[in-house]
């Protein structure tokens, strides 16, 4: 109870707070002279949440950068021989090949998925179209450990000859086979299709919602256009319908990149990287709290802000470019 | 599901018919005209992905040996339930602290961040200033940074000020990566707002402070709303800021808690599943009684970095 109410305590303590900063802010610009309070006032009002960015953006992107340069507690500088280790050393070679195809797979997988039924449950009656879509999009809502929960259940492995807890174990030894340890079957990298299974049913439902969305804002004009011109529905849906929500679907391309190319938690809470699974995310955890090598986990955190700069530039060209039409 | 690239701001058209249903063309498959095998294929995908939440739902009401003898599916011929696993999560595996917990880390970073970031919107959507435009690019390109960049170089300086494993050191972690989306959002919403009202407030010779609390902000409650679900839920399921900067102990939220339990299997399924459950129902509750609001956040701007 005392910590109940302790906490309500520090959550009033903090609202209370930003809101005195933002009337203390605001008084000071009225002391200002008026001519000067006009000039003055929109930096108030940006200030503290230019300095939230600042300090934990754009400070700490320059500080990695300078980490990357430095020995694992950051106490003397090494040159390139933290890029040297990681970029020659064959598990990250590994982690690498594993979070490219979680980018190749993820986002083109989701996106169709994401298309296939936000077109079939557009032809449902209503009422059975919002039950489709309320269901395949509550994964988005549950966080990765939960999904961890579900998943481990789903992929769990009991010894031949015992009743079997996991679903897809029992599957397989009704139909006469042997179980098998599915986390642990990094041949093939099967492992990590199984992993990308539960990011896929944790995303489908975010893509759907978004194209879905898309589809049924197609203006009705264009699709009578091409009817009258002779065109058929798959003809509509590839030549029509697609082009016309191409900026949703780079919006959900772009999104999932982002979600994969820094993923943790799934790999953590299935097998932390184990049974040749990891990925960048983990590796940076690792090195960061296993291996207390701050050197190394700058160093990938500057190979993967490097990856996303083009998605920054292509992100920034976009807004510029809405702008102009705003 | 954290994320906005320009998030095209995707308008939810209220009450339209799809692009099959407008027509009622000669392949015949307008709304409510499905195909068997279209609906047969969405009902397939349903069951798919609402059968593992099913499964750890019934596994989490069954007795211990029950759950660790044999699948969920036995339910229907040895039915037995019980509240006992919740029980001993909450008490005995701490969870009830951890949902405490949880709430009193994303309370505060969904709320102070909205207030910041409505401010900043303000300015930047009503105000001229030199380098408005600058900072603003600033702003959406920050958009994509992944959060990574913040932990070694936060580390550190937490340690100087003995902040690891407080809940400061969370709060003040999601203000600054949720900053750039709630400034992006708001801003886009509030330069739809009629700039007429504004000039009459103006003439009527209100402030700036008094302008910005009596009008914009009661005219953005949609997209403050939004925001404002957006943030709770993902800082309710991060796991990554929270393991970085609490770490495992009596501050840990739920998803610390339950990734704990998950590493220490031979608590038994039930105890996990019980747990995973537990910390997916504030998520679910909000999901299921916000909806609206939820998916105009998710139109209007998904990409976090």
């Amino acid at each position: 109870m005392i910590k109940i109410i302790n906490a309500v305590l520090t959550v009033l303590a903090g609202l209370a707070g930003a809101l005195i900063v933002y009337w203390v802010l605001n008084k000071i610009s009225e002391l200002l002279p008026s001519k000067w309070e006009e000039r003055a006032k929109p930096y108030f009002f940006i200030f503290p949440a230019i300095a939230a960015i600042s300090l934990y953006l754009i400070y700490p992107a320059i500080q990695t950068l300078e980490y990357s340069f430095a020995n694992a507690d950051s106490t003397a500088w090494v040159g390139f021989r933290n890029y040297r280790e990681l970029l020659t050393s064959s598990d990250f070679h590994s982690t690498l090949f594993n979070t490219l195809l979680w980018i190749i797979i993820v986002p083109a997988a989701t996106i169709a998925f994401g298309l296939i039924i936000a077109v079939l449950a557009d032809r449902l009656r209503p009422q059975g179209e919002k039950a489709a879509k309320t269901i395949i999009f509550l994964p988005v809502t549950i966080s990765a450990v939960g999904a961890g929960t579900v998943w481990r259940f789903i992929y769990a492995a009991n010894p031949p000859g015992e009743p079997q807890v996991g679903l897809q174990n029992e599957i397989v030894t009704k139909l006469g086979h042997d179980p098998v340890n599915w986390l642990q079957l990094s041949g093939g990298r099967v492992n990590s299709f199984l992993l990308m299974v539960i990011l896929l049913w944790a995303q489908v439902g975010f893509a759907m919602v978004l194209l879905s969305a898309a589809i049924k804002g197609v203006p009705g004009e264009i699709l009578e256009a091409a009817r009258i011109d002779g065109a058929n529905e798959r003809q509509i849906f590839f030549r029509v319908v697609i082009p016309q929500i191409r900026p949703t679907i780079i919006t959900v391309f772009v999104t999932v990149t982002i979600t994969v190319m820094k993923l943790f938690d799934t790999v953590y809470v299935m097998t932390d990287g184990n049974f040749n699974t990891n990925v960048v995310g983990n590796q940076f955890f690792n090195e960061l709290f296993t291996n207390y090598n701050n050197g190394h986990a700058a160093t990938i955190v500057v190979l993967l802000l490097l990856a996303i700069i083009p998605i920054m530039v292509f992100q920034v060209r976009q807004f510029r470019a809405e702008e102009v039409t705003r | 599901m954290t994320t906005a690239t320009t998030p095209t701001p995707v308008r939810l058209p209220a009450g339209r018919r799809s692009w099959r249903g407008r027509s009622g063309n000669a392949a015949g498959a307008g709304q409510g005209q499905a195909s068997p095998l279209a609906k047969g294929v969405v009902v397939f995908i349903a069951i798919l992905w609402i059968v593992p939440v099913i499964g750890v739902l019934i596994t989490s009401l069954r007795p211990k040996d029950d759950a660790n003898r044999d699948g969920w599916w036995n339910v229907f011929h040895e039915p037995h339930l019980t509240f006992q696993n919740y029980s001993d999560a909450i008490s005995k595996a701490h969870l009830g602290q951890a949902f405490v917990n949880s709430f009193a880390i994303a309370l505060p970073a969904t709320f102070i961040p909205i207030l910041i970031a409505a401010f900043a919107a303000y300015a930047f959507a009503f105000m001229r200033f030199p380098g408005r435009d600058a900072l603003f690019i600033l702003i959406v390109s920050m958009l994509v940074v992944p959060n990574y960049v913040a932990f070694v170089p936060l580390l550190q300086l937490y340690g100087h000020f003995h902040m690891v494993g407080k809940f400061p050191s969370v709060w003040l972690a999601h203000i600054g990566f949720g900053m750039s989306l709630a400034i992006y959002i708001l801003r886009n919403y509030m330069s739809t707002l009629p700039i007429e009202v504004l000039e009459s407030a103006k003439i009527d010779g209100a402030t700036h402070f008094q302008t910005f609390w009596r009008l914009i902000v009661p005219m953005s409650v949609p997209a403050l709303a939004a925001f404002a679900i957006f943030q709770f839920i993902w800082v309710w399921n991060d796991l990554l800021t929270a393991l970085v900067f609490i770490g495992p102990g009596d501050s840990q939220p739920l998803t610390v808690a339950v990734s704990q339990l998950i590493g220490q299997q031979q608590q038994g399924w039930q105890l996990v599943t019980a747990g995973g459950f537990f910390s997916m129902i504030v998520p679910i509750i909000v999901f299921l009684s916000l909806q609206r609001f939820f998916v105009r956040g998710l139109t209007a701007g998904s990409v976090k970095g």
